[in-house]
Order: C-alpha cells, then sequence, then structure tokens
C-alpha cells in the first residue's frame, strides 16, 4: 500500500510499505479515507524527537471504513464508518478507568524508552515515533488500529466525514484543555494558538459558558477563521501588547483560564524567540517554551493554566516565581480523546460543534509532501492539509 | 510499614499455594518494601537483597492470582524469582511485586548484560508487564509488524533501545 513516511530530517516521501494485518484480537484494520496533517508532527519531521526510524508511517487524526475485525471486537464490524482516537488505550488499566487515557498503562509497547524519559509510561499514539509504541500510522491507506472497541467510534449518521476527522484528536484536545482547565460560566479564557486545537479549545470554552473568549496568534487569516467560525474575540501578538489587552478586557484580573495550544516550537515577539531558537538549535533546551510563558505571565492571581500544546524534553526560563506566587494551578496532559469523543459527536450532529473549515487544503496522499510544506510554512492560508489516500 | 509488610504475608497466605511458599521460603530476608537501612551506603549496600520490581493490576488480588497461582508468564521464571502481592491502596487494585532470588548482576557485568539483552532484571520487568496486560486486557499488545522502516547504521542504537525497552525503563 501507500504511505507517506518520515525519511529523514525534513524529508518525506510516499512509499510502499508493508499492508497492515490483525496482530491481537481486539484489532481492527481501517481503510483511511481522511487524514490531516497535525502540528506535533512539525516536531517529528524537524527531527525534535530522535525516536523517529526512516520509513516510519506518519499521520494520528483520521477516519476510515472497517474493513477486517479481530475475534475480541464487540463494537464493530466490517463496513463501519470510525474515527479513531489517535492515542492507544487498552481500557481497563486504571488510568484508562479514571478516564486519563493518554496515561493508558498497556497501550505503548516500548515502555523503556519513555519511562527514561519522563519518570513513567504514557500509552501508544499512532505515527509517533517509536517513544510513543512505534505504530504506524494514518498517513496510509490501510491502518491497524488496537484495541478497537476502546479507541474507535462509530459515526454518527449526518456527520461528513470532513467533520469527524477533527474527532480523533484536535477537537477532544481542545475540549480537554477547557474541560481539565476548569472553564467554567462567567470566566474569560485566554487560548494561545488560533490553529485547529487551539480554535476547538476556544469553542470548548464557549460551550463550557466562559464570559468571554480571547484566542492569540500571530496569523491574521487564522485569527479571522477563529471569529468567524468559532465566535471568539482574537488578538494578534505581533501587532498589540497581549498583557495589556488581557489586564484591560479582564478588569486588571487576567483570564482565569489560560490554554497553551502551541507546543515545542513556539514563536513570540522579540529578543526571546531568538534565545529559545539558538539554545534549541545548540540542543540546551529541547523545546521553546514562549507561550507557556506567556500563559503563566498574564494568568490572573489563583488562575488555572493548562498546556495542549506537544512538549519532549526540557525548558529554560520556566517562570516557577509565578507560578507560585500567583497560586496558579499548571495542569498539561495528552488528550484523553476516549472520554470525549461520543459527546463530540454528539455535538458535530446537532451542529455546535463545526470543524470543516479547518480543512483548508485537500489532497490526494501522493502529495503528502508538498501538504506538510504549505502546513508547515502557513502559506496560502493552510490551517490543516488533509490527504485522502 | 511492617504491618503493611505483614499484611502482605497475610494476603499471600490467603492467596494460598505457590506464593506462600514462595514467600516463605526465600532464603533472603526483609519483605517487600524492602527494609533497607536509612543510610546505607558503600560495601553495606552490596549486602541488601534485590530491589523489587512492583506494577499494580487493576483488579482484585483473588483475581490477580486465582486459586493461589502465579500469573503467567511469571510464573515461567520459576525459582528465579520470589513474588509478593498486596491489595493497592485507593482501590487502585492488586500490587504485584517480583525479585530476583539470586541477586542481580552489577558493575562492568551487569552493563553488558543489558546491552546483550542477558539480564535477568529484564526478564523480569519484562514478565510483570505481559502478566499486567494479560490480566487487565486479555493478551499482550504487539509491536507493529511488518515493520515499514528501514534499518540503517545511524538508526542502530534507537534499535537496540526498542529491542531492550520491554525489560528495561524504571519498573
Amino acid at each position: 500500500m501507500k504511505a507517506l513516511c518520515w525519511e529523514g530530517t525534513n524529508k518525506l516521501a510516499v512509499q510502499d510499505v508493508p499492508d497492515p494485518r490483525l496482530l491481537n484480537l481486539q484489532d481492527i484494520i481501517v481503510r483511511v479515507t481522511r487524514t490531516v496533517t497535525c502540528g506535533s508532527d512539525l516536531h517529528l519531521i524537524g527531527g525534535y524527537i530522535p525516536f523517529m526510524k526512516s520509513g516510519d508511517v506518519l499521520g494520528h487524526e483520521f477516519i476510515g471504513e472497517v474493513v477486517e475485525v479481530g475475534t475480541e471486537v464487540r463494537k464493530h464490524k466490517v463496513g463501519d464508518r470510525v474515527v479513531v482516537c489517535s492515542f492507544i488505550s487498552c481500557g481497563q488499566c486504571w488510568y484508562c478507568t479514571n478516564g486519563l487515557y493518554s496515561a493508558c498503562d498497556n497501550g505503548n509497547t516500548n515502555p523503556g524508552i519513555t519511562d527514561v524519559m519522563w519518570g513513567a509510561t504514557p500509552g501508544g499514539v499512532f505515527g509517533y515515533s517509536h517513544a510513543m509504541g512505534g505504530f504506524a500510522g494514518s498517513h496510509a491507506e490501510y491502518i491497524r488500529v488496537p484495541y478497537a472497541d476502546v479507541g474507535a467510534f462509530a459515526v454518527p449518521d449526518g456527520v461528513s466525514d470532513d467533520r469527524a476527522l477533527f474527532a480523533s484528536d484536535s477537537a477532544p484536545t481542545g475540549w480537554m484543555g477547557a474541560d481539565l482547565g476548569g472553564v467554567k460560566p462567567g470566566d474569560v479564557v485566554a487560548v494561545w494558538g488560533a490553529g485547529a486545537v487551539g480554535q476547538m479549545a476556544s469553542r470548548a470554552a464557549m460551550l463550557l459558558g466562559a464570559e468571554r473568549v480571547i484566542t492569540i496568534d500571530r496569523y491574521d487569516y487564522r485569527l479571522q477563521m477563529t471569529e468567524q467560525y468559532i465566535g471568539s474575540e482574537t488578538l494578534n501578538y505581533e501587532r498589540t501588547d497581549v498583557g495589556a489587552e488581557l489586564r484591560e478586557r479582564t478588569g486588571g484580573r487576567g483570564p482565569d483560564v489560560c490554554i497553551e495550544a502551541v507546543g515545542m516550537e513556539a514563536h513570540s515577539p522579540g529578543p526571546q524567540f531568538a534565545y529559545d531558537q539558538i539554545k534549541q538549535q545548540l540542543r540546551l533546551q529541547s523545546d521553546r517554551p514562549s507561550a507557556v510563558r506567556e500563559a503563566i505571565y498574564n494568568c490572573r492571581k489563583g488562575g488555572s493554566v493548562f498546556i495542549l500544546g506537544v512538549f519532549g524534553g526540557f525548558v529554560d526560563k520556566f517562570p516557577l516565581g509565578a507560578m507560585m506566587n500567583k497560586g496558579l494551578t499548571v495542569r498539561g496532559a495528552q488528550q484523553h480523546g476516549q472520554r470525549y469523543i461520543p459527546m463530540l459527536l454528539e455535538r458535530m450532529q446537532r451542529g455546535e460543534l463545526v470543524t470543516e473549515h479547518l480543512a483548508t487544503h485537500q489532497m490526494p496522499l501522493d502529495e503528502g509532501p508538498e501538504g506538510y510544506r504549505i502546513f508547515k510554512e502557513k502559506v496560502d492560508g493552510c490551517v490543516r492539509s488533509v490527504f485522502v489516500p | 510499614m511492617n504491618w503493611i509488610t505483614r499484611g502482605v504475608t497475610v494476603a499471600a497466605v490467603t492467596a494460598g499455594g505457590v506464593v506462600v511458599r514462595r514467600v516463605l521460603t526465600t532464603r533472603r530476608r526483609g519483605h517487600w518494601p524492602t527494609d533497607k537501612q536509612v543510610g546505607a551506603v558503600g560495601a553495606a549496600a552490596k549486602d541488601e537483597p534485590p530491589r523489587w520490581y512492583v506494577v499494580t493490576v487493576n483488579m482484585q488480588l483473588d483475581e490477580v492470582m486465582p486459586a493461589g497461582q502465579l500469573p503467567e508468564p511469571l510464573a515461567e521464571l520459576g525459582d528465579a524469582i520470589e513474588v509478593q502481592v498486596r491489595p493497592a491502596p485507593g482501590d487502585k487494585g492488586t500490587e504485584l511485586a517480583a525479585r530476583l532470588t539470586d541477586g542481580e548482576p552489577s558493575g562492568v557485568g551487569g552493563a553488558v548484560a543489558r546491552l546483550t539483552g542477558a539480564d535477568p532484571r529484564q526478564d523480569v520487568r519484562s514478565a510483570l508487564r505481559k502478566a499486567k496486560q494479560l490480566l487487565e486486557t486479555g493478551e499482550v499488545l504487539s509491536a507493529h509488524s511488518p515493520p515499514t522502516a528501514k534499518s540503517t547504521l545511524l538508526n542502530k542504537p534507537l534499535e537496540l533501545a526498542i529491542d531492550r525497552s520491554a525489560g528495561e525503563g524504571r519498573l
């Protein structure tokens, strides 16, 4: 079958690779009908996460049709249209049964790597390096889905592929940021990043009753899209003093909840960016945390900061003093998607959550390398490139 | 901590069979968690019994060891290990602990054993993880196969890390 493979730092190619097959009794094989780029893929492609092998298939956010079913699969049958959570979680360990699916004990087949990196091992992820299990990704014609009864969800009638696709990762990730960030009616919420996850976090905050939601980015086309489709207020950090604006809009308090949806390759105005980039290139820090710093610095006293952006290792100049002296709650997680996806599909069916606008570019899988180029360089108004294998 | 440790023994006794024998006939002193001397360093530390490796299984104790039988593949390690179990606090399931009966490799020999995959600690970690998965999910999750990646000189270290991963880590 055809698949979009990582071939080395910043090198992608469509290759012929072996078809996946059922390996466990709880597996299904899915024919991928839509699969989409994600900002966190750029960390893998750019070599920031050094656990990739040449030939690894990328992609973790996808939808498709069930074509093979393991003997212990109960919920799905051949022909079902399913959206699949990007995280591979068993559904049975203590973490899964407590809704912390991305912390699953059993979903990662390479626990020795992440145990050493992070002190414990999270679940596995499709197409997300050998640190996260080495599972083949979704930028392919077919994909094996382990623990299918836990991670795959039938798409309701009336929800298009283009909408349901984002229930795989962007929508549940964004929802989790607002939910576990503690957004409640009357809150003012600031979201750093107007990509797909940031937009979904903003929408989730609105649906959870936030009084005001302010989305921050530097690309006008993304901010305009956010205003049009999500309905939040926006700020362009290259043209305004974000801190001053947030204080003005919150009666001098600062946002109650700050959600970071940017990750380890964050940009920022001023000398901070050059400082972080040089240190990252010299491998003196693995991640650029400027949006995290901003979120912590601008959050109101006693407020909550949720880190949705993906980070891999260590950061410099973490504002521990601001966090401690303001009494903040700082939390982060990879997405516990299985906990949110059924509810999100219902909201998509009711029209409360729209996502089609995020798919600014759609193309065949053969054009995957070009799709990632425009996605990475943010040209031609790209928010997400969707591949149709 | 002592009463907890005794609790372990009681729990093991009620579970019966193999576990009772292993616990009561162990040639080494000390219970799990290890009752190390505070401040034991240097030569004194060498006399300490091997460390316990522990997983928490999200099941009740009698489900983890029905009729006192050790779960597979832990049971396959036979007399090479001793095993203890106890209920986890906070309704988190059952803590399943194992350690090597004949000590652990150390020094250069230990490092070589780890690299070559001949370190018995790797067998214990791997068996504990697999036992937990079998109990909780009914099967051991397979890594992706057939592989799509190519083997190159550059990724040899990563391949070694992947090969050893099931038996390494902080467990």
